[in-house]
């Protein structure tokens, strides 16, 4: 029971670690290597806990990272359903990859999702953002391994599922 | 536990009820961002959540509160000597030319009352000091904390001790969003301080720069040419640095020279900012005069009150 209630309690407290790290600002020069956050650890989920993650909790995540730092309401909530559900779609080959491969899938995945904002906010009438727009895939991708392994460790240290 | 045969095998998960759901969810979303880019609920809803979403904006700003603490404990005494010295001197050159500027003023000030304006040189400001959190918008936006409950009102411009910084754009009750002038969506109206051509700088889509695109072909402008703020718009009060000309090139179509300037104020290092409270006089075209109907007392009472001033022009 009690360890059932920590499990909870790590999986909502990651989630919100994930929306302020997308809140805190780096350095001016390091600002375009700022991954995506919430997308890689709703990913991590995604393949470690099949039942917890749904398309529902993506979409009420999305929102949440709206309301605290969006452009519009709902761009982050579609943009999560998609990752997540194509995360879910191929988890059971995702999680037998190695992991160079699977941080190959990672790279696809937040390049897509990149290109649904991009097509979000052409359609809310922005302008065309800079080149090194396109660096934050490639450091979500890079930091992939590390972060899974972090939390695959973490996860056997507290033995919580 | 045997699976039963109708569930789908694990290796291809995912079935029409999947999908299904994910294009429910998709169309809401869809759905939810027209009707924000509409009715821009964003900042409503942002305004009612107010009380969980400031403390969560304080939060991501304590790293960089943080490094910005520790760059000053660890700032070697040398380092902090060298500025102490720096901003000594500063500040006795900014008195210096502020005594010979009282004098000034106060000449001006007379002329003023003669000529009858109500220009003034006094300033009504606000510090207020920069939270970082990164709001998404690729580096155009800036957080203060000062708010509605402040005083603080969208449109007010924010200036810092080089220059204009932006204007205030969404208000919540003790935080505010200030649009930075580098914002492609930003215009400002500037005058050339050396020629006096009046012209609008917009944000540039490369980050950190102004643009001038349209700048008349036969027009006399140079690199190292200071901007000011002309006050026409009526949203910044004039006589402001806004930047400097970098470079000055025919536009692609030939129809316009297209200009390049570095804004004055420090965008991305400034912690506090001033927020300006008096807004400028409006220089635009007067406001319309409301339609002069008869004098009260020779108004008929009652029901002819709705009478269109026509009649009552024929009256007098």
């Amino acid at each position: 029971m009690n360890k059932q209630r920590l499990s909870l309690w790590w999986f909502v407290g990651t989630l919100v670690f994930a929306l302020l790290s997308m809140l805190v600002p780096l350095p001016g020069v390091l600002e375009p290597f700022k991954p995506y956050w919430p997308a890689l650890f709703l990913l991590y989920w995604s393949l470690e806990s099949e039942d917890r993650v749904t398309l529902g909790l993506a979409f009420m995540v999305g929102l949440v990272a709206d309301l605290l730092n969006g452009m519009v309401l709902g761009e982050q909530a579609l943009r999560l359903c998609a990752l997540v559900f194509i995360a879910l779609r191929f988890r059971s080959r995702l999680r037998f990859f190695p992991m160079w491969q699977q941080a190959l899938a990672v790279l696809a995945l937040l390049l897509n999702d990149r290109i649904l904002l991009l097509i979000v906010r052409m359609l809310a009438g922005a302008s065309l953002p800079p080149a090194s727009w396109w660096i934050s895939p490639f450091v979500g991708a890079a930091l992939w391994p590390f972060l899974f392994l972090l939390l695959d460790d973490l996860r056997a240290r507290l033995r919580i599922q | 536990m045997a699976r039963t045969r109708d569930e789908s095998s694990p290796l291809f998960a995912g079935n029409a009820a999947g999908t299904l759901r994910l294009i429910v969810y998709l169309a809401l979303a869809v759905v939810l961002m027209v009707l924000d880019h509409r009715n821009s609920w964003l900042w409503r809803l942002r305004y009612t959540a107010a009380a969980v979403v400031e403390p969560v904006y304080r939060l991501a700003g304590l790293p960089a509160a943080g490094v910005r603490t520790m760059s000053v404990a660890f700032a070697d005494r040398q380092h902090l000597t060298e500025q102490n010295q720096r901003l000594r001197e500063d500040l006795l050159l900014a008195n210096a030319k502020l005594n010979r500027m009282a004098a000034v003023a106060e000449q001006n000030q007379r002329l003023k009352e003669l000529l009858d304006t109500q220009h003034s040189l006094e300033l009504n400001v606000q510090l207020a000091r920069v939270i970082g959190v990164d709001l998404g918008a690729y580096r155009y936006e800036m957080t203060l904390n000062m708010g509605a409950r402040d005083g603080v009102r969208p449109g007010q411009p924010v200036i810092d001790a080089h220059g204009v910084m932006g204007q205030v754009k969404e208000v919540l009750p003790t935080t505010s969003v200030v649009m930075l002038i580098t914002d492609p969506a930003h215009a400002i109206p500037v005058v050339i301080e050396r020629t006096g051509l009046r012209t609008v700088a917009y944000g540039s889509r490369d980050g950190d720069q102004l643009a001038l695109p349209n700048i008349p072909l036969a027009a006399d402008v140079r690199a190292g040419d200071k901007l000011l703020t002309s006050g026409l718009g009526g949203r910044f009060p004039p006589g402001f640095p806004v930047g400097e000309v970098r470079s000055v090139a025919p536009a692609a179509t030939g129809m316009f020279l297209v200009a390049m300037a570095q804004p004055s104020a420090d965008l991305d290092r400034s912690e506090d900012v001033l927020l300006l409270h008096d807004q400028a006089e409006p220089d635009g075209p007067p406001a319309p005069v409301t339609p002069m109907g008869p004098p009260a007392d020779l108004a008929p009472t009652g029901a002819a009150s709705a009478a269109p001033p026509a009649t009552g022009g024929a009256l007098r």
